[in-house]
């Protein structure tokens, strides 16, 4: 790890102003996920604003229709908390997927979401919902968000400040894990409105995407059944040394049924 | 005082207190006065021409104190890192011995093969340093596979190494093989791939080097298995530095699993560096490092035959195997795929004829060495796949075809084919306490209950013996070894009766200090607690081969053994004159020497003050002191075995495997601690099922990089990998060891990959699934799903 400035401002704007004036500077959250690559030496910022003393990015608010999760609120706080499991179980239950119990003490939604691993949880989640990305300039819906490997629409200097999800009729997440790294080798998140099915997908591209024919199809019939023979294009998935692209195609058909499943039972 | 714990008992293990409170001593946790820090650079490269290196940045960067590379090695004159093992061809041609410097010269060989050693103040600043340093590479060709690599047009790793075969290796009987395969009346054929394996023992390796110039003294701290080993193969062949010039010590070890018992590279430099800065360096491996960096295990492909007459018995075993040794040879390198591998194929059966040949092959890949197993678990599993391959071939039962084939209890001891001679075992006694313990009666019960859920169940069978106990040194002589492989042991009694111990093999996570105290204990009388073990020191500890090969008990404590009984023969002298009777009257029981048939009696504690205050005692005749020392060369290898039985189930629409119940019967002798021996097993079969479903180690071909090089893409097996295991032990003594003992450390690791995988196989059978590589990942399975072209469950 590289020697680097340490801040750990108490307000929003102080943050975004830390970050605007030094250059090459960095947000921590958890760290879970940056901290590796300090000690690694792959990346090597000047300065880490801390976000966590900003009170007000921590917690989850019950709005009726949606619900606000702050942006600094770690993976087992959402992942036991009552208001979730009530209102989006499937949400709760992707929390509760994510590595393992430390790394679910220390990681943040903010975190996750600002990443954009193409094996991480929460983006299935964000878009399956149709969340909205708040953040300390504007609001980003979950469809304009995530652009692709580790890419995002943040600009830089933006922090993300809360997510905020509708209140689906229902949602289910499956997780396929990956045999070493337990992140998502395929995970899909299924929710069902008033007004039509998302279906959202990590971990199987470069990116989390959705899979338009399964939405419509489950939009008239939300069953497994209705799913069983969409198969997905292997084209743009990703292969790798432990899933070849025809291999992951395959098990976004298996996890978006028992995502169905989940989400019924 | 204490109680005596003896053989046989399941005392909780002495050395958890410091682990447990966290007061272990690691080589990390050793902090020495001036101490720098050393990085080293690695090849980015699988292959290339080392062209030049640039020093001048890095030795301008701040806190730097040193660079050192493959030229300054060169001036100083110093040794290749030596290899263990001579081994020699059919004709008696010696293997090709090219020279692995500690630091590479004109050439790299793998990614991670080391380049240069920065010291300097702090870690950071090494690491600032070794950032800068300039290295010309003239990259080439990579070659990773050893089927890629004995191809003509391969890249070649050495000039004078020819196909980069490093040794063609055989052993058995051709032509009676072949002359029974012409009189099969079946020949099942298997071609496999064992995959290639990295032990991640949880402390990765470290090393802190001192030299003080007063007394021309060197000390070596290292994550060791066997401290003695290194100081012989680095001060006497690379280093030049006189045995009573060089202490090396392995202190508290966490986890060697092999891996931790090759003299490394990475020693010999710190040690040399140590002098040259004056000053103590330390290095501490990352885990990222040690993928590319700690010796490899496993990685062969194989060509298998077996020849069998109408009613099933075995008549013939042919077996092709190309080894991959990496891109240098490593301490024990070449004797693991053959000499620990070759003599393993008998298995359990009277199969008469048996001939092997092993193509060691280098490739531009981490070295390969030997690992928990190493040999055997290659061996058990070409055999033990092998024989489902004929049973289902020639609709024979898997468990009967065994049974047909099995060596008698009555047989032993049994000389094989292939070399070795087994003393004593019961394959049928431990296959037939496996099937009871395993409920395979039930079976079908379970196979329709997991049919009803939509998944395919399966069961599966390895009834094995491996041979450990390493080694007989004149029989290891002539198989190749450069070095003897006895084990000692100092028995030390104080002036008060304590006991403190010194032992020669090396305790990381085995329970030696417990083990090896309810020996003392029950031997002596002696409280348990009051019996320390001490290991891992040059200085402290006379000699030693350390701990590999399951010998620590076997060879090690049948030296403690012998020195005890030397403790026993003095103290009788001791107490003949204290109790004015003659030597041959004097019995020594629980502790207490007595005048037979008389209530005369000393206790152990006045025998051991009788000889430290020698007023009234035989000075004429005997010395006073009661300590002894005994070594012990074992006369065979030992050959525990026994039978494991695995359950699996398998969700087709996923491809997912899913470990269901593990069984193990096992023959390991006399069992000293039985929890011990428990914790062995459970960690062994651990092992094996990580490389029957998780751990596979990849290589790009062609650029030569590691693709599975840290714990997000290498998968270990985990606690929720693992159904509860049923352990249990049949024993029959092994005949030629002191206490009966076989050893138990390798056994799971050897035994279970092939119940695995023939518990997979099984599960498939009824699609036309004959074999399953390993590791059975769910992305195989789903293609051999695909491919076998038959309905799948019900969607
Ligand atoms: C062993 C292990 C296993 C894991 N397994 C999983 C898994 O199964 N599934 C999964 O989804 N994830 C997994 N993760 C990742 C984990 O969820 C991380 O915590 C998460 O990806 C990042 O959150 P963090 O709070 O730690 O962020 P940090 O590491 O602190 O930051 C990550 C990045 O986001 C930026 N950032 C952080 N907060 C904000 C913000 N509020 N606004 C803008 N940018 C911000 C940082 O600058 C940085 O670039 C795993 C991690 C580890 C170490």
């Amino acid at each position: 790890m590289k020697p680097f400035a340490y801040h750990q401002p108490d307000q929003i704007p102080a943050a975004a102003k830390l970050l605007a004036s030094i250059d090459d500077s960095k947000l921590v959250a958890g760290g879970m996920t940056l901290i590796p690559t300090l000690k690694q030496r792959l990346a090597s910022p000047v300065a880490l604003v801390d976000l966590s003393r900003l009170g007000s990015l921590k917690g989850i608010t019950d709005d009726g229709a949606t619900i606000t999760i702050g942006a600094m609120t770690p993976h087992a706080v959402v992942a036991s908390s009552k208001l979730v499991q009530t209102k989006i179980p499937g949400l709760a239950a992707l929390a509760s997927m994510i590595g393992d119990p430390a790394v679910r003490s220390r990681g943040t939604i903010g975190g996750s979401v600002a990443n954009n691993d193409p094996a991480a949880d929460y983006p299935a989640g964000v878009l399956g919902l149709g969340a909205t990305v708040i953040t300390s300039t504007r609001e980003i819906a979950a469809d304009k968000f995530f652009l692709g490997l580790f890419e995002t629409a943040l600009q830089p200097g933006e922090i993300i400040t809360a997510i905020r999800f509708p209140v689906p009729l229902k949602a289910g997440y499956a997780k396929f894990k990956a045999p070493a790294s337990r992140y998502a080798l395929v995970g899909v998140f299924v929710a069902k409105f008033a007004d039509g099915v998302r279906v959202a997908v990590t971990g199987a591209g470069p990116g989390v995407f959705r899979v338009p024919p399964m939405e419509a199809a489950l939009s008239g019939n939300f069953d497994a059944s209705a799913i069983a023979a969409i198969k997905i294009d292997n084209d743009g998935l990703t292969s790798d040394i432990h899933a070849e692209a025809d291999y992951r195609a395959h098990l976004v058909t298996v996890m978006a049924k028992r995502a169905v499943d989940a989400a019924l039972s | 005082m204490g109680n005596v714990i003896g053989i046989g008992a399941a005392p909780k293990r002495k050395e958890d207190q410091r682990f447990l409170t966290g007061r272990g001593n690691y080589v990390s946790d050793i902090k020495r006065p001036g101490m720098t820090a050393g990085v080293f650079v690695r090849s980015p490269h699988g292959h290339a021409v080392l062209r030049g290196i640039d020093k001048s940045a890095a030795l301008a960067s701040p806190g730097v104190i040193a660079v050192l590379t493959g030229d300054d090695v060169a001036d100083d004159g110093l040794g290749s890192l030596p290899c263990g093992w001579g081994i020699s061809d059919a004709k008696g041609v010696p293997m090709k011995e090219p020279p692995f410097p500690m630091l590479a010269q004109d050439k790299v060989r793998f990614v991670g093969d080391m380049v240069a050693f920065v010291v300097a103040e702090t870690p950071e600043q090494a690491n600032a340093g070794a950032e800068l340093l300039k290295i010309d590479y003239e990259v080439l060709p990579s070659v990773v596979g050893v089927l890629e690599a004995v191809r003509p047009d391969a890249p070649q790793l050495f000039d004078d190494v020819p196909n980069n075969i490093c040794c063609d290796w055989e052993l058995g009987d051709k032509a009676a093989v072949e002359s029974a395969f012409k009189k099969a009346a079946h020949v099942a054929k298997l071609s496999l791939v064992n995959n290639r394996l990295i032990g991640n023992p949880m402390e990765p390796r470290a090393a802190i080097a001192e030299y003080e110039p007063g007394t021309d003294r060197f000390t070596l701290w290292t994550t060791s298995q066997f401290p003695h080993v290194v100081r012989f193969l680095m001060g006497a062949l690379v280093l030049n530095i006189p045995q009573h010039k060089l202490r090396v010590v392995a202190p508290d070890v966490g986890g060697g699993f092999g891996v931790k018992q090759f003299h490394y590279g990475e020693e010999a430099v710190i040690t040399w560096a140590a002098k040259r800065v004056r000053r103590p360096v330390k290095w501490v491996a990352s885990r990222s490092e040690g993928y590319v960096s700690d010796r490899h295990g496993r990685d062969h492909v194989t060509e298998a035959e077996l020849a069998l007459d109408e009613t099933g018995k075995f008549l013939a075993f042919r077996v092709n195997t190309l080894a991959n040794m990496g891109g240098y040879l490593s301490t024990f390198g070449p004797n693991i795929p053959t000499n620990l591998y070759g003599p393993l194929l008998g298995g359990v059966y009277t199969t008469p004829a048996i001939y092997c040949n092993v193509k060691v092959v280098f490739t531009n890949t981490v070295p390969v060495d030997a690992y928990r197993g190493a040999g055997r678990p290659e061996a058990t599993f070409v055999l033990e796949r092998i024989v489902d391959v004929a049973a289902s071939e020639m609709g024979i039962d898997r468990v009967e075809i065994r049974r047909r084939n099995m060596i008698p209890k009555e047989a032993y001891p049994y000389q094989t084919p292939v070399l070795v001679q087994y003393d004593s075992g019961d394959p049928v006694g431990c296959l037939d306490g496996a099937l009871v313990a395993a409920d395979v009666k039930n079976f079908g019960v379970r196979k329709a209950a997991s049919a009803s859920k939509g998944k395919f169940r399966g069961l599966g069978y390895s009834t094995y013996v491996e041979a450990c106990g390493l080694a007989p040194s004149r029989f290891a002589g002539r198989l190749g070894a450069r070095g003897g492989l006895y084990e000692s042991a100092t028995v030390r009694v104080h002036p008060t009766g304590q006991v403190t111990v010194m032992i020669g093999t090396h305790n990381h996570g085995q329970g030696h200090e417990t083990t090896f105290a309810q020996i003392v204990s029950d031997k002596l009388g002696v409280a348990f607690e009051n019996v320390d073990i001490v290991f891992g020191d040059t200085d402290r500890v006379q000699f030693g081969m350390g701990t590999y090969g399951s010998r620590s008990l076997v060879v090690g404590g049948a030296a403690l053994s012998k020195a005890t009984d030397k403790v026993i023969v003095k103290g009788k002298k001791i107490a003949a004159h204290l109790l004015e009777a003659s030597e041959a009257d004097i019995q020594f029981e629980a502790g207490k020497f007595s005048v037979a048939g008389t209530d005369r009696i000393k206790t152990f504690e006045e025998i051991a003050g009788a000889a430290y205050v020698p007023h009234n005692y035989p000075l004429e005749v005997l010395e006073p002191g009661l300590e002894e020392q005994a070594y012990y060369d074992p006369v065979n290898f030992t050959y525990p075995g026994g039978c494991h039985i695995a359950e699996v189930e398998v969700d087709p629409e996923t491809g997912t495997v899913t470990l269901v119940n593990y069984t193990a019967v096992d023959d390991v002798g006399t069992v000293i601690n039985p929890m011990i021996v428990e914790g062995q097993l459970h960690g062994g079969i651990v092992q094996g099922v990580g490389q029957a479903l998780f751990e596979n180690a990849v290589y790009d071909e062609g650029s030569g990089q590691l693709l599975s090089g840290s714990l997000m893409d290498y998968c270990m097996p985990r606690a929720d990998h693992l159904p509860m295991m049923k352990v249990a032990t049949h024993s029959t003594l092994c005949t030629h060891t002191p206490m009966g003992v076989k050893g138990c450390g390798e056994v799971g690791t050897i035994g279970s990959p092939a119940a695995v995988i023939n518990a997979v196989v099984d599960a498939l059978s009824h699609l036309g699934v004959t074999h399953v590589d390993m590791p059975a990942t769910p992305n195989r399975i789903w293609r051999l799903l695909q491919n076998a072209s038959l309905p799948v469950a019900a969607e």
